[in-house]
């Protein structure tokens, strides 16, 4: 038997030795070519990215079937990084993100890409304190001195300063924060690097925020984060609107830069977009933390539909234009029963423009 | 060996050997893809990937070693709990237990075995982190408190919770393997002992000092799986990169951080850098199964010579 299989097993040797070069070389499989429409009348439209808006998004593909039986828009939750890979590669129709594209992702991808804004989000702070009954006040400095571990008791002074009448107990604060890259964690992160200094320089804005040494404790997604400060006394956390607002979690009200406390909420998220507005950059990728405005929810961001503004199937890019057209006109009245919050109508205006770009074939594909 | 050229016997060769080289090319083409996509941290930080102790994407520095560190320790804690608790139940099993006892709890410890890991993660959150924090760590950190491994921050989240999971979940695959090796120990070494005029107790010695090298083969299965695990472990570790003394602090795992990060991580150096963490820990449970199967295979052959 041995004089039979030793030939063969220098053929596996080789075989085995020619796949690991060929894997060295660093040649990528995958097919960069999208399969068109599906036959039989149906157009399918494939997007996929933020998880965030993944309830939302069901939503409007099952009400946008419902009135275009002849679309079916399929969108998976994969994370909003993979969404901006997934539109990179052209493997689907549309990507979408809670965090607009960088500079270098927008360098690295072969045409351009338009930012759609689709429906804005908030990152909710919440704790656990048994003892403190009314909502928590929190001010943008001693939000990012807690997270930064300066602030180290509950009944620290500064925290008394803005609830005199909360019973805060002399226990050590726990931060809790994703320890998965998030566009939450860009959204506050973003929020925090604007309003203090230190944070820019030791944290800053990032998907990954890294805690300096010794303080708090990471948790993978918004529902790790709420059960470890559910279970785990003088924990506080951040957590999406939504999610909050799904699951009734305590939530703190936040100095916004006009100097209030305000509550999150869908209608002081839209106003923190409205507030933000005069400041709009051509492209509409842009923060809207810290907003101007009175009653602006300072923590909030915009979720972005990706899509190429050339696109290479003339009936399909109609189809999916139609569909971006919905979603940022008579899909905004889905937002507010599930927590989020509806784009502005005068950054609504400036979506119409984006979408009026969409091209295939040279021709525009609405007018 | 008739009719070795006829047509049926050589499509059932190439059948099976196809199948047999498609094993060892998804190794290599899994090794191989790993070591191209890390290139790029591999040569930008060398061995300093290895030993560096600060993990911060935003701020691009990558060391590895909060995670190695937190992988070998969880490890190793779950080890020190898992082990002696496996040996009892397995020398109870083979040695103690009349059959009808013995059934049923051998049962049970296998069903452990398959209880998916969120839910142990779940128990972990909601059962484990409460008591360590009310209880266990309350009482460790009272009367041991001077040792720098029971001081810190207690939280119930943290190194210690994420051990003590683990160990829960590698006993009932140590406890299998040991069984096995006891039950192969042939009875002729058991009656030898007790003519001798041994007690329970000394005969049990005999068996065990006979079965020591499956023994650690069966320790070193499980350390391989406890390596290995993701979902339970970063519930209840904490997820924060650092090296600490104290068991109660958080820590991270290789596959842990690997599970949280993976699907948002676009391209780029940080991609890179999961992946080599991702090569690390391929390479090391690559060893610590192939040394597990060394120390099996020992035992069992000698077993099988004088047996046979």
């Amino acid at each position: 038997m041995t004089t039979i299989l030793k030939p063969n097993f220098y053929k596996i040797t080789l075989l085995t030795i020619a796949v690991v070069l060929s894997a060295c070389s660093g040649q990528r499989m995958g097919n960069p070519d999208n399969p068109g429409p599906g036959t039989g009348g149906t157009t399918a439209l494939q997007g996929s990215g933020s998880t965030f808006v993944k309830p939302l998004m069901d939503k409007w593909t099952s009400e946008y079937g419902k009135a275009h039986p002849n679309i079916r828009a399929d969108y998976q939750s994969t994370g909003s990084g993979a969404g901006i890979k997934a539109i990179q590669s052209q493997t689907v129709d549309f990507g979408a993100t809670d965090a607009a594209m960088t500079e270098e992702e927008i360098a690295a991808s072969t045409s351009e890409i338009l930012h759609i804004p689709v429906v804005l989000g908030a990152v909710v702070l919440t704790y656990n304190l048994d003892s403190v009954k009314e909502p928590l006040r929190l001010s943008p400095q001693v939000i990012a001195d807690i997270f930064l571990g300066k602030i180290k008791k509950w009944d620290d002074p500064r925290i008394k300063a803005d609830n005199p009448t909360a019973a805060l107990p002399p226990n050590d604060i726990t931060p809790v924060y994703r320890s998965d890259g998030s566009g939450t964690s860009d959204v506050i992160t973003d929020f925090l690097s604007k309003v203090s200094p230190e944070w820019k320089e030791k944290v800053g804005r990032t998907k990954n925020p890294q805690l300096p040494q010794g303080v708090g404790m990471g948790a993978k997604g918004n529902e790790g984060v709420m059960g470890q400060v559910r279970q785990t006394p003088n924990t506080i956390g951040y957590v999406e609107l939504t999610f909050a607002k799904a699951n009734n979690l305590p939530s703190a009200l936040v100095k916004n830069a006009a100097g209030n406390f305000i509550e999150p909420s869908p209608e002081t998220v839209t106003s923190a977009a409205s507030g933000m507005l005069s400041a709009a950059p051509a492209d509409l990728r842009m923060q809207i933390t810290n907003s101007a405005g009175a009653d602006a929810y300072p923590i909030s961001g915009i979720v972005y539909a990706l899509v190429y503004k050339d696109q290479r199937d003339t009936a399909k890019g109609k189809e999916l234009v139609d569909f971006l057209w919905w979603v940022t006109h008579e899909g905004q009245a889905f937002a507010k029963p599930l927590h989020y919050a509806p784009v502005p109508t005068d950054l609504v205006q400036l979506a119409e423009g984006k979408l009026k770009m969409m091209m295939a074939e040279g021709k525009p594909l609405r007018q | 060996m008739v009719n070795t050229n006829s047509l049926g016997d050589k499509l059932f060769r190439t059948a099976l050997l196809i199948a047999a080289a498609l094993i060892l090319i998804i190794v290599a083409a899994m090794i191989g893809m790993m070591i191209s996509n890390s290139m790029p941290t591999i040569e930008r930080f060398g061995l300093g990937f290895l030993v560096g102790r600060e993990w911060n994407p935003a701020m691009e520095s990558y060391g590895a070693l909060p995670f190695i560190y937190g992988t070998v320790m969880s490890s190793l804690i779950a080890l020190i709990i898992a082990v002696p608790i496996s040996i009892g139940i397995a020398v109870f099993l083979t040695e103690q237990a009349p059959r009808r006892i013995a059934r049923p709890i051998a049962f049970v410890v296998e069903l452990l075995a398959a209880i998916p890991s969120v839910v142990y993660g779940l128990w972990g959150i909601f059962v484990l982190a409460p008591f360590i924090r009310e209880y266990l760590g309350a009482f460790l950190q009272d009367n041991f408190g001077f040792l720098p491994i029971f001081q810190g921050r207690l939280t119930g989240i943290g190194m210690l919770t994420g051990g003590m999971i683990l160990a829960i979940m590698v006993t009932p695959i140590i406890t299998a393997v040991i069984r096995d090796v006891l039950e192969a120990v042939p009875d002729t070494q058991r009656e030898a002992a007790l003519a001798l005029g041994a007690t329970k107790w000394e005969m049990t010695k005999v068996v065990l000092i006979n079965a020591v090298s499956g023994i650690a083969g069966a320790v070193v299965l499980g350390l391989g799986r406890a390596l290995g695990e993701t979902m339970a472990v970063t519930m209840v570790i904490g997820n924060t990169p650092q090296i600490s003394a104290s068991l109660f602090e958080p820590a991270y795992t290789i596959a842990s951080v690997l599970a949280s990060n993976f699907a948002d991580a676009t391209g780029g150096i940080y991609l890179s850098a999961l992946i080599e963490i991702g090569l690390i820990l391929f390479l090391v449970t690559f060893v610590v199964n192939g040394l597990a199967k060394v120390l099996v295979a020992t035992v069992t052959r000698r077993e099988g010579r004088s047996a046979g």
